[in-house]
């Protein structure tokens, strides 16, 4: 069987820089992705072509063994990709309901012809969410301005997984949790495998990717330099790979 | 909230309300100073005269809360004036009825306007130009286009019509005789005393800010327009068609100068480059005092016409009370800065749990 | 593999000259309206006519000037045309009642220009109090004080210009370096004695005292902005204000006194609006002054997103707009097609700027 999602030859220029060079990867549906990389290697960048934040200067995307053409966030999110960034996107001065919905707002018609937003399934529909992820927020009419980075982080996870996704993005998703929060987003990923998701995971943070990902995708200043499965590896050789050969020799 | 002590709760209410209090008070305190300020008539004045600033104020207020700011609703009031005086007195001379000229006119007119505010939204939105300067070009542009239009003469001999409608009110009322809409009774009754209720032109831009109003606050589009002055990334990543919308928020800014423009042509009977000029001011002002940051996501219309309501009665009542209006730049001037060192001080009172 | 080579450096070639083109279009641009209107206005390629455009964009040059330090912070400053109007008929007021009071015509001018530019000190200081200490949003700390500015000015003159003014002021400021009387007489400063009045047209006067006066202030300007610590912490706030804060610059002390160097350029210009027209002038509701300095700034490589500007650009800017309006005058084009080149003008700057974000 064919990868639910895969890139071939994905290349993305800035100007001068080429920030992701020539990249190819597959990731099967119920598979964990672990992409691992220095600062500026490239993986937002890689990740964001597939999410539809940019376009490519060059390569294919497949989703679901057809090629796809990802001109924008909505087609992402329309063949079901959904993306956790690094840089959360969340408007800050919207609420909690209204960011897990943002863009895709619940209507209701009014006068049987005005369409309004329909604040009272939105707000019920993400409190269920919320609860199935066992995650406490006071009152989902706060503005994202008031809460902490655990708990934003937990509202950007309700978004994604609301809208049943079938493959996920989580550019460093624990990033700026707790170690509670840590555990259960990695719990969360877990499940999420479990019922079929295809999973990429961008990490510093060795353990975490270790601890659920099945297969680890390394690059290097735009390139993809190595592929392993994690069974066959270990945090030694993918350090080595992360900050390049000479570096591993010298050693 | 319940648990919060009494003083931190007034704290609060004042942070919250302060806008409408300083209305409140303003008015009684021009009650006082000045005669004939709160009866009918005087308040019809208020409404009469602020139609500009309600209607800019309400054209700002949605660039506002996209993190915008458009500087070119002035000029383009002016030039939306102008356009459509020319259009209906060239009408009216090669033998159109006055009814007519007067529809065509404001029909082509409101399609017009909305030219100026799509270039600013495609400079803006497509080609990335800072809406200070993607509007500020489009004021010198439309003023420049205004002046050539009318080439230093304001447009007149507009039909009588235009002042009828202009100067008219919805309902004329003879205390325990007759009630008409739009035309004064007949003339029988003359000499009876006849109450004027409520202006057209007050009418028409009330039905326009209402729509829009309603629009900002209840719909998707609404929405998203405060979506993207809280965080246009977010916004795009969402899916929401950023450029599009950015563009339409322009469009509606012309949209509303436009009427306004309409609106002053019917009132004065002219059309004039500088119609607009000294109202842009005043609803910047006016958006701010009711709420809106100029970083974006923050703004309801319903504040703004709080905020062009405290500009209008301060503005009617130096006039009735005679003071030179020099006093007027300085107290808008005040009030701005206090109205943001309000929202400064007391962010965390004022939005908490809205 | 050298195809490919080749046809990369190629490009690189190319872009640089595009880029090349795009740092100095306003130069270019400049170069090519004198071309145009030497052509289209008679007398326009004279210097007689030059001289009269620098001296009539001095004003400009100064709240340029003045507008150039606040952008490159990230801000903006609204006030400055007014603060000019307050200053200028400030200084004209107190000059007329000391010289009607009897005291001398250079001690009323001199007490007047001063006190006129140290008072337009406190709107400045207030600006920066506002926007460093309470941040309060530049745009509005300063419509603020445009609006207040503007009221105490028409306070002051009560609508009116203010004018029975000593007769030396026009003098001082309208005056050349170098008078030359040809094959009879020269001098400095002054038009030489015994010119008689019918002859008074073939007088070649050389250099301005205005220019001498703006390049004098903005040598200082650019010397500040590009030489020293001062300079340096300004475009240091408008990169990354919190990057500043963590490098140890006090950020509120240098917003407060870029603002009130704002108020006082503007403050200056309102004085020297005193000399060149001999009365103390308000500045008219809708004269734009900061907008087309602003305007000015931007066309000269400003970014109103702050970290980016320089004075050598925005003096190019105040040229280009002044030259297009010279050149459109006297080519008998109507005024009107004057503010549509502006508004064209400009948006074309910041699409420049868009296509090429990292070259100025
Ligand atoms: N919008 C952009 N414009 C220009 N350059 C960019 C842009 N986005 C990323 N880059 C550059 O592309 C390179 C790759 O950046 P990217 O964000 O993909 O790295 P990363 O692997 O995600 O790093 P990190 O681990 O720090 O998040 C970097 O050199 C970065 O500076
Ligand atoms: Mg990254």
């Amino acid at each position: 069987m064919g990868y639910l999602l895969e890139v071939k030859n994905l290349t993305k220029r800035f100007g001068g820089l080429v920030a992701v060079n020539n990249v190819s990867l597959g990731v099967n549906a119920g598979e964990v992705v672990g992409l691992l990389g220095d600062n500026g290697a490239g993986k937002s960048t890689l990740i964001k072509m597939i999410s539809g934040v940019y376009k490519p200067d060059g390569g294919k995307i497949f989703f679901q063994g057809r090629e796809v053409n990802i001109e924008n966030p909505m087609d992402a999110l329309s063949m079901g990709i959904e993306t956790i960034y690094q840089d959360l996107a969340l408007a800050e001065n919207l609420n909690v309901y209204s960011n897990i919905f943002l863009g895709r707002e619940k209507l209701k018609k009014i006068l049987g012809l005005i369409k309004v937003l329909d604040h009272d399934y939105m707000m019920q529909e993400s409190e269920k969410v919320l609860k199935r992820l066992d995650i406490q927020i006071p009152s989902l009419k706060n503005k994202i301005r008031m809460l902490s980075g655990g708990q934003r982080q937990a509202v950007a996870i309700s978004r994604s997984i609301y809208w049943d996704a079938k493959f996920l993005i989580m550019d460093e998703p624990t990033a700026a949790l707790g170690i509670a929060e840590q555990k259960k987003v990695l719990d969360l990923v877990n499940l999420l495998k479990s019922q079929g998701i295809g999973i990429i995971i961008i990490s510093h943070q060795l353990h975490d990717v270790f601890s659920v990902a099945d297969r680890l995708v390394i690059m290097r200043r735009g390139v993809k330099v190595a592929e392993r499965i994690t069974k066959e590896t270990n945090p030694d050789e993918v350090v080595g790979l992360i900050v390049g050969a000479e570096t591993v020799e010298q050693t | 909230m319940q648990s919060l002590p009494l003083n931190k709760r007034m704290l609060i209410f004042v942070g919250k309300y302060w806008a409408l209090m300083f209305l409140i008070l303003e008015t009684i305190l021009f009650s006082f100073l000045s005669h004939g300020f709160l009866t009918l008539r005087g308040i019809q004045i208020i409404f009469f005269f602020g139609t500009a600033i309600f209607l800019l104020g309400t054209a700002e207020t949605f660039v506002i809360i996209t993190g915008g700011i458009d500087l070119s609703v002035g000029f383009i009031m002016g030039f939306a004036s102008i356009v459509s005086a020319k259009i209906i007195v060239a009408l009216a001379n090669s033998g159109v009825s006055p009814a007519w000229s007067i529809s065509i006119g404001v029909v082509l007119t409101m399609l017009i306007g909305l030219i100026p505010g799509y270039i600013n939204g495609l400079l803006v939105a497509r080609l990335r130009v800072p809406p200070f300067i993607a509007t500020f070009s489009m004021l010198a542009v439309t003023h420049g286009v205004s002046e050539l239009l009318i080439q230093g003469v304001p447009a007149k001999n507009l039909p009588y019509l235009a002042n009828a409608i202009g100067n008219g009110y919805f309902i004329y009322i003879i205390p325990g005789k007759v009630v008409s809409f739009f035309n004064k009774p007949t003339a029988s009754f003359r000499g009876e005393t006849l109450l004027e209720i409520i202006p057209n032109v007050v009418v028409f831009s009330f039905i326009l800010i209402g729509i829009f109003g309603f629009i900002l606050k209840r719909t998707k589009f609404g929405q998203h327009t405060y979506a993207i002055g809280g965080n246009v990334d977010a916004a795009i990543r969402a899916g929401i068609n950023v450029k599009r919308h950015l563009t339409l928020i322009y469009v509606i800014s012309s949209f509303f100068a436009t009427s306004a423009g309409i609106i002053y042509m019917l009132k004065y009977v002219t059309g004039k480059a500088d119609a607009g000029a000294g109202f842009l001011l005043d609803s910047i002002v006016a958006v701010v005092i009711g709420g809106a940051s100029l970083y974006g996501g923050k703004g309801t219309v319903g504040g703004t016409i709080l905020g062009c309501l405290i500009l209008a009665v301060l503005e009617t009542g130096l006039r009735i009370m005679g003071v030179s209006t020099f006093d007027k730049y300085i107290a808008v001037g005040v009030i701005l800065i206090f109205a943001v060192l309000i929202d400064q001080f007391f962010p965390e009172l004022i939005h908490k749990g809205d | 593999m050298i195809l490919e080579n080749s046809e990369i450096s190629g490009r690189i070639d190319l872009q640089k000259k595009i880029e090349a083109v795009a740092k100095y279009w306003s130069l270019i641009f400049i170069a090519l309206l004198m071309i145009i209107f030497s052509f289209t206005g008679k007398g326009f390629l004279s210097l007689s006519n030059f001289q009269n455009i620098v001296h009539l964009s001095t004003v400009f040059l100064l709240l340029a000037g003045a507008e150039t330090f606040v952008i490159i912070t990230g801000g903006i400053d609204l006030s400055i045309g007014f603060i000019m109007g307050f200053s200028s008929v400030f200084s004209a007021k107190i000059i007329q009642v000391m010289y009607s009071g009897g005291a001398s015509e250079m001690v009323s001018i001199v007490v007047g220009s001063i006190s006129g530019l140290i008072l337009s000190l406190i709107p400045g200081i207030v600006n920066g109090i506002l926007i460093a200490k309470y941040r309060v949003p530049p745009f509005i700390a300063t419509l603020g004080m445009w609006g207040i500015t503007n009221g105490i000015t028409l306070k002051i003159c009560q609508g009116f210009p203010i004018s029975s003014l000593p007769p030396k002021l026009v003098e001082i400021g309208n005056s050349y370096l170098l008078y030359i009387m040809p094959h009879k007489a020269m001098s400095f400063f002054r038009i030489p004695p015994g010119v008689a009045d019918e002859n008074i047209r073939n007088l070649i006067r050389i250099f301005p005292s205005s220019l001498f006066f703006s390049i004098t202030v903005l040598t200082i300007l650019w010397h500040l902005l590009k030489n020293t610590k001062f300079g340096q912490h300004t475009y240091a706030i408008g990169g990354n204000m919190d990057a500043a804060i963590r490098a140890g610059i006090n950020v509120k002390r240098h917003l407060i006194y870029i603002y009130t160097l704002s108020a006082f350029l503007s403050g200056l210009a309102g004085v020297f609006n005193v000399f060149q027209t001999g009365i103390g002038n308000f500045t008219p509701y809708n004269a734009m002054y900061e907008l087309f300095a602003i305007a000015a700034v931007v066309i000269g490589g400003a970014s109103l997103m702050g970290g980016k500007g320089s004075i050598i650009g925005s003096i190019l800017g105040v040229l280009l707009l002044k030259i297009l309006e010279n050149g459109l005058q006297i080519s008998g084009i109507e005024p009107f097609y004057r503010f549509i080149a502006v508004g064209i003008i400009l948006i074309i700057a910041v699409i420049i700027d868009q296509l090429f974000p990292d070259l100025f």
